[in-house]
């Protein structure tokens, strides 16, 4: 039997706001412990929330640019349960009314976009940080814990998609989108490794075919995109292997090792009865209408989707559109300023992807520091395109005009790089090499044709390699067979 | 206790109209106890049970009332869109909130390892 992986995943997403989400204390990360709280995020008695209002319209545009449905009506819900980092005793959230429901977000893994549909996008906050004092730092052989409030009441929207995802490949691609997604519209610094953006997967398994889903389980504690796809695929294995051993799969959390390579068990799944969500009485409904709605449209920016829809349509193949539209906003405005200046969109796309982030890493140089505008580029692509560089010749031009060696001509002319495909000129060259090597002629015209390979070595000698290695194979066989 | 218990009773409300309406709904008392970190004790079962099963019988009065032309309300009050701008304001002295601690160190609430079956690792969001 073969095994279908269904996966979706919630993502938590915290907002650059400057202040939390219900009260005035600043939003900080890595600040001393405790130095950013106050009655309504130590839940004091008498303390009431009320929400900001540039969360909410950071929402607004997440949901829009999930092509989510933004609702007239949402409110405010109580999620209840205990745990340390969680002063009030329940988690400001929503329910069965959230701010943005049934989007899709489309996921190109180079086997052509799919959409991945989004069921709901829901505003809530973040709790405090727990730290486990004892041995592991574990909170099984912890001898105590330490509680920082200054996250406690983070503005945090989490995202859940539907289970759309086939693959660890695919769950990843999702992540990374999302991820790109977010920092686009400047809502989120998203930094895994700080916990500003964090995922968990839902992963179960169906045999091929079956419309009926699996037993999901839930895994959790993936800190960068490789350990998420890595998680995944691994969990897919298990789940496999447990059906194919006849044993049943538990509904569970399970935890992510990421030295091991393994996922272990945490605990039953709660069912969401359990807590015993209802509304929250100090929130008064929100209301977000037509207005409200276009005055964020308005500001949103161009998304990586579409904009590797433009790619797409300037000829791009699907993988070059994926790297380029994900690609640092420095390096995009240079391409998109060389094919306004006439370059032809592929070329350029695979010097900025290729060459040019090659010699980005080799001197550590950030795009916004390269010597390079869009205009130069075009004439560098536009020379090789004309017969004036050849390819190699071409990335020592770029390497000069990287080093601030001026233009590519310029560059190319002071380097001695002009490609000679001038058609008299490498025939003559061709004439002279021809009249020195009788014996390769002879054999030659005895059929024996991979020696051209041999003259054009030749040719391109006499050269001092500058002619045009095509033009010279095009005349040598011309001249030859005549 | 009485808190928690209307909570949970409030919830049980909202996702059991129906069954509340034919009045079949059978509370769970030790369970949601248990989720209100409250050690009953048989007595006490009995006693708060009887005192939820009176609750929902009233709740089911109500049911029975016709409001299908009424809009779902969540608020009492009709206010909406009460908002404050993204402004950062002082927060509280950090010895002063400490201080109101039970036990600190290093600048943190000090507080005992593991609360039961519901603490896990990381947040819970
Ligand atoms: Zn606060």
């Amino acid at each position: 039997m073969t095994w279908a992986p269904v996966v979706g995943i919630e993502v938590h997403v915290e907002l650059r706001t400057l202040s939390k989400m219900f009260c005035g204390c600043a939003v900080s990360f890595g600040g001393a412990p405790n130095t950013n709280v106050c009655p309504t995020c130590l839940a004091l008695p008498g303390a009431l929330p009320v929400p900001n209002r540039t969360a909410l319209d950071s929402i607004v545009a997440i949901g829009l640019a999930l092509n989510c449905d933004i609702n007239e009506h949402s409110i405010f819900h109580r999620k209840n349960y205990f745990y340390t980092d969680l002063p009030k005793n329940y988690q400001i959230s929503q329910f069965d009314l959230p701010i943005a429901t049934d989007g899709w977000l489309e996921v190109d893994t180079g086997e052509g976009p799919r959409r991945i549909r989004i069921e709901r996008a829901h505003m809530e906050e973040d709790t405090g940080k727990s730290t486990h004092v004892g041995e592991g730092g574990r909170i099984h052989t912890a001898e105590k814990t330490l509680v920082d409030f200054n996250r406690a009441g983070t503005p945090l929207v989490e995202i859940v998609s539907r289970p759309d995802i086939h693959s660890a490949v695919e769950a990843r691609a999702y992540a990374q989108e999302l991820r790109a997604l977010v920092v686009e519209l400047g809502v989120s610094d998203a930094r895994m490794e700080e916990g500003s953006i964090r995922f968990d997967a839902n992963v179960s398994i169906r045999p091929h075919g079956d419309s009926e889903l699996g037993t999901k389980v839930e895994i959790k504690n993936m800190n960068s995109f490789r350990s998420l796809e890595r998680a995944v695929d691994h969990e897919i294995g298990r789940q496999i292997g447990a059906m194919e051993a006849g044993k049943p799969i538990v509904q569970e959390t399970r935890h992510w090792d990421e030295a091991g390579g393994l996922t272990t068990s945490m605990r039953g799944k709660e069912g969401s009865s359990d807590y015993r969500y209802f509304p929250d009485p100090d929130l008064v409904p929100l209301r977000i209408d037509e207005e409200w709605i276009e005055r964020i449209r308005g500001t949103l920016p161009e998304l990586p989707s579409t904009r590797r829809q433009r790619y797409l349509g300037q000829g791009l193949d699907s993988h070059s559109a994926g790297v380029l539209a994900s690609s640092d906003a420095d390096l995009r405005s240079l391409h998109d300023d060389a094919v306004a200046s006439g370059a032809d969109p592929t070329a350029s796309a695979n010097w900025i992807t290729g060459e040019i982030t090659a010699w980005m890493r080799r001197t550590e140089t950030e795009p916004g520091d390269l010597d390079l505008d869009g205009a130069r580029l075009a004439e560098m692509v536009g020379m090789v395109a004309d017969g004036d560089l050849s390819a190699s010749a071409a990335k020592d031009v770029l390497d000069g005009v990287l080093s601030g060696e001026g233009g590519p001509r310029e560059v190319a002319e002071a380097r001695d790089l002009i490609q000679v495909s001038d058609r008299a000129a490498v025939s003559e060259i061709v004439g002279s090499v021809l009249a020195d090597n009788p014996e390769a002629v002879a054999r030659y015209r005895d059929g024996e044709h991979k020696v051209v390979g041999f003259l054009v070595g030749q040719v391109m000698r006499a050269s001092g390699g500058k002619a045009d290695p095509q033009l010279a194979n095009e005349l040598l066989r011309a001249q030859l067979s005549g | 206790m009485t808190r928690w218990l209307a909570l949970t009773l409030a919830n049980v409300m909202r996702q059991g109209t129906s069954l509340c309406r034919a009045m079949a709904i059978e509370i769970d008392i030790a369970h949601v106890a248990r989720l209100a970190r409250l050690d009953l004790d048989e007595d006490q079962l009995a006693h708060y049970g009887a005192q939820l099963d009176a609750i929902v019988a009233y709740a089911a009065e109500v049911q029975a009332v016709d409001t299908s032309d009424i809009p779902e309300m969540s608020h009492p009050m009709g206010m909406e869109n009460s908002f404050r701008d993204d402004v950062v304001v002082p927060s509280l002295d950090r010895d002063q909130v400490l201080e109101m601690a039970p036990a600190q160190e290093d600048g943190a609430f000090l507080v005992p390892p593991s609360l039961g079956d519901e603490a896990e690792e990381g947040d819970e969001s």
